[in-house]
C-alpha cells in the first residue's frame, strides 16, 4: 500500500467533511432566518437542553467552585497569598471553567441525545416522510434545537457561575476560616461585567455547537442500529473537542491576547 | 394525454455503483403502476428521484408535464402538496400521538387548524378500518398491520394527486397483506390519485397494479398491463413471478 495516498485519502476525506458540515450549517442559519416557525417545537427544546440539563450543570460547577477555592488556598499557601482565593475563584469561574464545563456537560448529555434521536428518525426513513408531508427537515428539527440551545446555554451558565462561586464559598468560610461577608465583598468588587459577559458570549457559542453537531450527526447516519451508536458517539467527540478549541479562539479574541 | 409521472433517461450513481442506468417509465392519470424487481435494484432509487429525496445525475423527472428535476426548496412546495407516500417501515414519527401523525402534512405543510385537521385525521383512520381510540394511542402501541394503516392514512390524508407505496406489504403475515392490499386498492379509487409502488411480492403487485414495469439492471426491462404478466414472453419476469433459483437473474450470493 502507497503511504502517500493513504495520507491523501485521509487529507481529501477530512476536507470533504468539513465541507460537507460548512454546507449543513448554511443550510441550517439560512432555514432560520426565514418562516416557518416552530414555537411549540423550540420550547419544548427549551425543556429538554435547558431545564433537564440544570441539575448536572448545577452539581459540576458546585464540586467545580468547591475544588478550585481549596487548590487555590493550598498553592497559595506556598507564598503566603491564600487571602486572594475569592478573586481567583470567580475570575475562573465566570471567564472559563462555568462555560466550558457547562458546555462539557451539555454536549455529553444534549449532543448525544440529539445525534440518537435524529439519527433514529433518518434511519426509520422519518426524515423523508417529513419531506413527503411538506415540511423543510432542517427547520422542522434544527432550528428548535439551535434556537434553544443558544440561548439556553448563557442562561445555563449564569446559573452554573453563581453555584460555582458558591461552592467555592462553602468551602472557604467552612475549612479554610474565611469570613463569609469578606469573601463575598471581595467576589464582587473584583468581578467585572467584561469577566461576566465573556463567558456568557462563550457558553452561546458551545450551545450552537453542541447542538449542530448532535443535528449534523444525527443528520448523516447511516445503516441502523450502529450507524446511530456511531452518530451519537461522533456527536459527542466532536463537540467536545471543537468546545475545547473555540474556547481558545474565543478567549484570545475577546481578551486581545492573541 | 400527458402522463402524470415520466421519468426521460433517469441515471443515478453512487461512488462507482450505478444504480440507475437510464431509466424511462411515463405513467397515465388514475392509473396503478407497480415496478417490481429484487432487492437492490433501484426501486426505491426511483421513487426518491421522483419525490427529489435524490436527485438524478442525468435524465429528466416530469410531473404533468413540467420538469421538476431540478427544482428545490421553496421551489418545490407546490409539487409536494400533490405527493403522499407510505414508507416501508411505517416511518411514523414516535414523538407524536397517531392523529398528529396523519394530520401532520395538514397542520405543518398547510397550515391547517389543529382541531380541524384532528377531524379529517379520525375521518381518514375510519377509512382504513381504525376506530377513533387508536388516534390517540403512540405509534409505538401499534401492531405492524396496524402501523402500516396508520401510514397509509397519512399519505392519502391531503388527497394527493399522485401517491407512493414503498414495499406495503413487507414484513406482514399473507393474511393482513391482503387486508393492505384492498385497502391500498379501493382507497386510491376513492381519492382518485396515481399510484406507483415498488414490491418484490408478487401477490400484492398483482392487486394493487393496472400496469407493472419491471426494473433490472438499472432499466426497466418490461412493462405492460398486469394481465399481460404471465406472457411478458421476458425470461427475466418469468423468473421473477415464479421466484425461482435458475434463470438470467443470478443473484450475487457473496455479499
Amino acid at each position: 500500500m502507497n503511504p502517500f495516498a493513504a495520507i491523501g485519502r485521509a487529507v481529501l476525506s477530512l476536507l470533504a467533511e468539513i465541507g460537507r458540515l460548512a454546507l449543513f450549517t448554511g443550510r441550517s442559519l439560512k432555514a432560520l432566518a426565514s418562516p416557518p416557525f416552530y414555537l411549540r417545537l423550540t420550547l419544548q427544546q427549551f425543556v429538554r437542553i435547558g431545564y433537564l440539563s440544570v441539575p448536572v450543570v448545577g452539581l459540576t460547577a458546585l464540586s467545580t467552585g468547591a475544588v478550585l477555592a481549596l487548590q487555590i488556598y493550598l498553592g497559595g499557601n506556598r507564598y503566603g497569598a491564600e487571602a486572594i482565593v475569592p478573586q481567583i475563584v470567580v475570575l475562573g469561574i465566570t471567564r472559563e471553567l462555568g462555560p466550558v464545563i457547562a458546555g462539557l456537560m451539555v454536549a455529553g448529555r444534549v449532543a448525544a441525545a440529539i445525534a440518537a434521536e435524529i439519527g433514529t428518525m433518518r434511519v426509520t426513513e422519518q426524515i423523508d416522510a417529513l419531506t413527503t408531508l411538506s415540511t423543510n427537515p432542517v427547520k422542522y428539527l434544527v432550528v428548535p434545537r439551535l434556537v434553544a440551545a443558544v440561548i439556553s446555554m448563557p442562561i445555563l451558565t449564569a446559573a452554573g457561575d453563581s453555584i460555582g462561586v458558591f461552592g467555592g464559598y462553602l468551602v472557604a468560610t467552612q475549612n479554610l476560616g474565611f469570613t463569609g461577608s469578606v469573601y463575598l465583598k471581595n467576589t464582587v468588587d473584583f468581578a467585572t461585567s467584561a469577566d461576566i459577559n465573556s463567558g456568557l458570549i462563550k457558553a452561546a457559542v458551545f450551545g450552537f455547537i453542541v447542538a449542530l453537531m448532535g443535528c449534523y450527526n444525527g443528520f448523516n447516519s447511516r445503516g441502523g442500529a450502529q450507524g446511530v451508536g456511531a452518530a451519537t458517539t461522533n456527536a459527542v467527540v466532536s463537540s467536545c473537542i471543537l468546545i475545547l478549541a473555540t474556547d481558545f479562539v474565543l478567549t484570545a479574541l475577546l481578551f486581545h491576547t492573541a | 394525454m400527458t402522463a402524470k409521472i415520466k421519468l426521460i433517461g433517469v441515471k443515478k450513481r453512487f461512488g462507482s455503483k450505478v444504480v440507475l442506468d437510464g431509466v424511462d417509465l411515463a405513467i397515465e392519470p388514475h392509473t396503478s403502476l407497480v415496478i417490481i424487481g429484487g432487492s437492490g435494484t433501484g426501486k426505491s432509487v426511483t421513487i426518491k428521484s421522483i419525490l427529489g429525496i435524490i436527485t438524478p445525475d442525468e435524465g429528466q423527472v416530469l410531473i404533468d408535464g413540467e420538469d421538476v428535476t431540478h427544482l428545490k426548496g421553496a421551489d418545490r412546495d407546490p409539487l409536494m402538496k400533490k405527493f403522499g407516500m407510505l414508507f416501508q417501515g411505517g416511518a411514523l414519527f414516535d414523538s407524536l400521538p397517531v392523529w398528529e401523525n396523519v394530520a401532520f402534512g395538514l397542520i405543518q405543510g398547510r397550515g391547517m387548524a389543529r382541531g380541524r385537521a384532528r377531524d379529517i385525521a379520525i375521518a381518514k383512520l375510519a377509512k382504513v378500518g381504525l376506530g377513533e381510540d387508536v388516534a390517540f394511542l403512540s405509534p409505538s402501541e401499534l401492531s405492524g398491520g396496524m402501523q402500516k394503516r396508520v401510514g397509509l392514512a397519512r399519505a392519502i390524508a391531503a388527497d394527493p394527486e399522485i401517491i407512493f407505496f414503498d414495499e406495503p406489504t413487507t414484513g406482514l403475515d399473507p393474511i393482513m397483506a391482503d387486508v393492505i392490499n384492498n385497502l391500498i386498492a379501493s382507497t386510491v379509487k376513492d381519492v382518485g390519485a396515481t399510484a406507483l409502488s415498488i414490491t418484490h411480492d408478487m401477490a400484492s403487485a398483482r392487486k394493487i397494479s393496472d400496469h407493472i414495469a419491471m426494473l433490472y439492471g438499472g432499466k426497466i426491462i418490461w412493462q405492460g398491463p398486469t394481465d399481460q404478466i404471465d406472457n411478458s414472453g421476458n425470461e427475466f419476469v418469468d423468473q421473477f413471478i415464479h421466484g425461482r433459483a435458475e434463470g438470467p437473474i443470478k443473484m450475487a450470493v457473496k455479499a
